[in-house]
């Protein structure tokens, strides 16, 4: 029962196998690869499923709020260098399992959805195998047990993001997305490689993150290279899961095909920044003085501030987006504020369950997102222009879409209401009571933007032209399938239930003495009622004809002036194309062609002068005398002893025989001569 | 004990031999100088065996009797294609190697 736990290296080798196989051999199979992945991440799924019930299985140690299954580590050498040995191993624990079964199902519905909707597709077989190796670099990170083999997936994935978002490299656009996607997360990716010096340093050169997080929850490392160390590490989530002011790729990453956005940008990849704060959480949590107890906790964080800032400026950003998939990424970027918050506030397991109940939702209203365009609006994502009205023509996508949206506004019982909730009582009951009241605000703007989105794409008037109709059971039964996941994903934290936090709890978790807070009813229902409001008012707004917000922006100054703000972005894009990169383009590259030309280019050609100087000198005496004649030299003795000797080569083998017996003779006679 | 006499023989048959490979042109009569090389050799080979009163010298004859067929059977097929070739087995006139 225990072998999947022991062996979770399987987990990861099955889609990179079916990476190769796909890439080399796809274009020849009768379904042009796609079954090979879909067999690779069918097969991992089965494992990821035993390995949850293993998981649930293994006997716990402690009591309420501390049972605690002890984790498994497999290492084997990767290479030595002087003292250090670095390891590639497997750390399983309920946060790796959770992580493997989230990434396995989103993964494997995603490879069924895509045969229907890359269908026909130029680069078909190759977009399958990015696909199998993206997986392949999710599983690798939720299983390293080292920075360094963290490291490893998370570069993997970055250049598999790449490669897809850049899928239709056709139109510049995407091109431009892909290298803006890359160059953005390669940004933060220099604060990890910082971040995993500063610590392997800090820690007496181990990579491991599980003495990382005992050495530094143990008062073993000292508090400013923690600091510093969860600083950098901070910088690498900001880049990866898009958090502000680093979250502008993440909607031009919608440039890439629908399955992609679901899978990367939506349920995986952009999660391995909160993964990596959750893994190393030992770091943040005394770096940055979490816990309640810490004579540094001021209700405020570096890490719950960046949380915070990115929900509320994410959310607000969901509005004025026509593009149905930027609505949704802008909620994406949201929602890992929410996590990124909620781990800053201390509310680990919330934000563990919030990444697990989000994964289902968001893939579904990707997916969902995806089926509207290919089936209902002829591949436009343009809420405005090609949709609404499609409830009618489309009630399958119809309805997981709204189940979906419900559960990400967090409405009760959905998966999303028993995430949400866990992190505003879990931040709340720690004393960061400011960040609750930004989660509820939040909860609101969730609700209102989604409501604004299902309004916009399902209902009305059909603004696009042909016939829409109904996908096919391809696209709709991953949809059904990841819409119950929407609804029940939650119960496992619902009131009374604890069954999430006990098999995610790990020994970070109880050295750092992080408290699971229970339900609190008074608290969520503020929250549903904020976001049942919010949802109200934004119904009503698309309604009702007359309404008092209506035309807003075109009556008051203040309304329009938010509006252009929020259209253009904040001005963020502005700001790193237009002010940072020319600047260094403009002044900074003057100043460094002034330099170029009068100081670079000056010593340069003395150097030159100089040098022809004393290459004329060495050319006459010692190359035309020395090194000339000695080379002639060689050439005219090589060329003499070969005719000299070309006379003992006469080609007949009797004189050849002759020379051997002659010199056996001689040999004989000396040896008989002289000893 | 005769062992001189018996080295006088391999002597006498060994310089037969060379001077046959060294001085006859028909590579046929090459081979078979050859081989007289290779049982002078022998007849030391068991002479000094019989001296020593071991079986050694007795075997390795053995051994050189078998490579030598071997080696008879290579040479003679070089030589029948050298033949085939050329309509003769005058080794003056193998010279294709001259530098």
């Amino acid at each position: 029962m225990d072998w999947i736990l022991n062996n979770i290296w399987v987990v990861p080798l099955l889609p990179f196998a079916s990476f190769w196989i796909v890439l080399l051999g796809g274009k020849h199979l009768p379904r042009k690869g796609s079954e090979v992945g879909i067999a690779a991440l069918g097969a991992s799924w089965v494992l990821s499923v035993w390995a949850a019930v293993a998981w649930i299985r293994r006997p716990a140690t402690g009591e309420g709020g501390e049972k605690l299954r002890s984790y498994l580590e497999h290492a084997y050498t990767w290479f030595n260098n002087g003292q250090v040995k670095v390891t590639w191993g497997f750390h399983v624990d309920g946060l790796a399992v959770v992580m493997v079964f989230v990434v396995a199902t989103i993964s494997l519905l995603v490879h069924v959805y895509a045969t229907e909707y890359m269908h026909g597709d130029v680069r078909y077989t190759y977009f399958f195998a990015a696909l199998s190796l993206f997986t392949c670099g999710m599983f690798v990170l939720v299983t390293a047990a080292s920075t360094l083999q963290g490291l490893f997936g998370w570069e993997l994935m970055g250049v598999c993001s790449f490669m897809l978002i850049g899928h239709w490299w056709e139109d510049q656009a995407n091109s431009n997305a892909a290298m803006k996607a890359f160059l953005t997360t390669r940004t933060g990716d220099v604060g990890l490689l910082v971040g995993i010096s500063i610590l392997f340093f800090g820690a007496h050169q181990t990579f491991n993150w599980q003495s990382l997080n005992t050495q530094a929850l143990g008062g073993r490392i000292d508090h400013t290279v923690l600091f510093w160390g969860a600083v950098a590490l901070l910088i690498a989530v900001i880049g990866k899961s898009a958090q502000f002011p680093l979250h502008t790729w993440l909607p031009d990453a919608m440039a890439g095909p629908t399955p992609v956005s679901a899978l990367i940008h939506a349920a995986t990849m952009v999660v391995a920044g909160v993964y990596l704060v959750a893994r190393t959480y030992g770091v943040f949590w005394v770096g940055f003085s979490i816990g309640p107890n810490t004579h540094a906790h001021h209700g405020v964080n570096l890490l719950a501030a960046v949380g915070g800032v990115t929900i509320v400026i994410a959310a607000l950003l969901a509005f004025a987006q026509d593009d149905i998939k930027k609505v949704l990424a802008y909620s994406t970027v949201s929602q890992l504020g929410y996590m990124v918050m909620a781990l800053g506030c201390g509310a680990w397991v919330g934000a563990v369950f919030h990444l697990f109940t989000h994964a289902f939702f968001k893939a579904c209203l990707f997916l969902g997102a995806g089926s509207v365009s290919h089936s209902g609006a002829h591949h436009s994502f343009d809420m405005k222009k090609d949709m609404g009205g499609l409830k009618k023509f489309m009630p399958t996508t119809y309805w997981t879409f709204v189940i979906a949206s419900a559960s990400l506004a967090g409405i009760f019982p959905l998966a999303g209401f028993w995430s949400k909730d866990e992190i505003l009582v879990s931040s709340g009951g720690n004393g960061y009571w400011a960040f609750t009241v930004v989660g509820v605000i939040g909860a609101m703007l969730t609700a209102a933007y989604m409501t604004r989105c299902v309004y916009l794409t399902f209902h009305g008037e059909f603004r696009g032209h042909g016939h829409p109709h109904e996908s096919n059971r391809v696209i709709t039964v991953p949809l059904v399938i990841l819409a119950v996941f929407s609804v029940t994903a939650g119960w496992l934290g619902a009131f009374g239930v604890h069954a999430f936090g006990d098999w995610t709890r790990n020994e970070a978790f109880i050295q750092a003495k992080v408290k699971d807070y229970p339900f609190n009813v008074w608290l969520a229902a503020v929250a549903l009622g904020f976001a049942l409001v919010a949802a109200a008012v934004a119904g009503y707004f698309y309604v009702r004809e007359e309404f008092v917000f209506k035309g807003a922006t075109e009556r008051s100054t203040l309304a329009r002036g938010g509006r252009d703000l929020l259209v253009n972005k904040y001005y963020l894009d502005h700001l790193y194309t237009g002010v940072i990169v020319r600047s260094l383009r403009g002044p900074i590259a003057k100043g460094a062609y002034w330099f170029d030309q009068n100081v670079i280019d000056a010593a340069v050609d003395r150097v030159g002068t100089t040098s022809r100087t004393v290459a004329g000198f060495v050319y006459t005496a010692i190359d035309q005398t020395v090194v000339d004649g000695a080379v002639n030299g060689v050439g005219a003795g090589a060329e003499e002893g070969g005719i000299a000797l070309r006379t003992l080569q006469n080609g007949r083998v009797q004189f050849y025989a002759a020379i051997l017996f002659a010199a056996a003779a001689l040999l004989g006679l000396g040896l008989v001569l002289f000893i | 004990m005769l062992l001189n006499q018996f080295l006088f023989l391999g002597a006498f048959l060994f310089c037969t031999g060379v001077y046959g490979v060294l001085a006859r042109k028909n590579a046929v009569l090459v081979l078979m100088s050859v081989e007289l090389i290779l049982n002078a050799v022998n007849i030391n080979f068991v002479a000094f065996g019989a001296f020593r009163n071991t079986v050694a010298g007795q075997v390795f004859a053995l051994f050189v009797i078998a490579v030598a067929a071997a080696e008879v059977g290579v040479g003679l097929a070089i030589v029948l294609l050298i033949y085939r070739n050329r309509r003769s087995v005058d080794l003056t006139e193998v010279d294709l190697m001259k530098g």
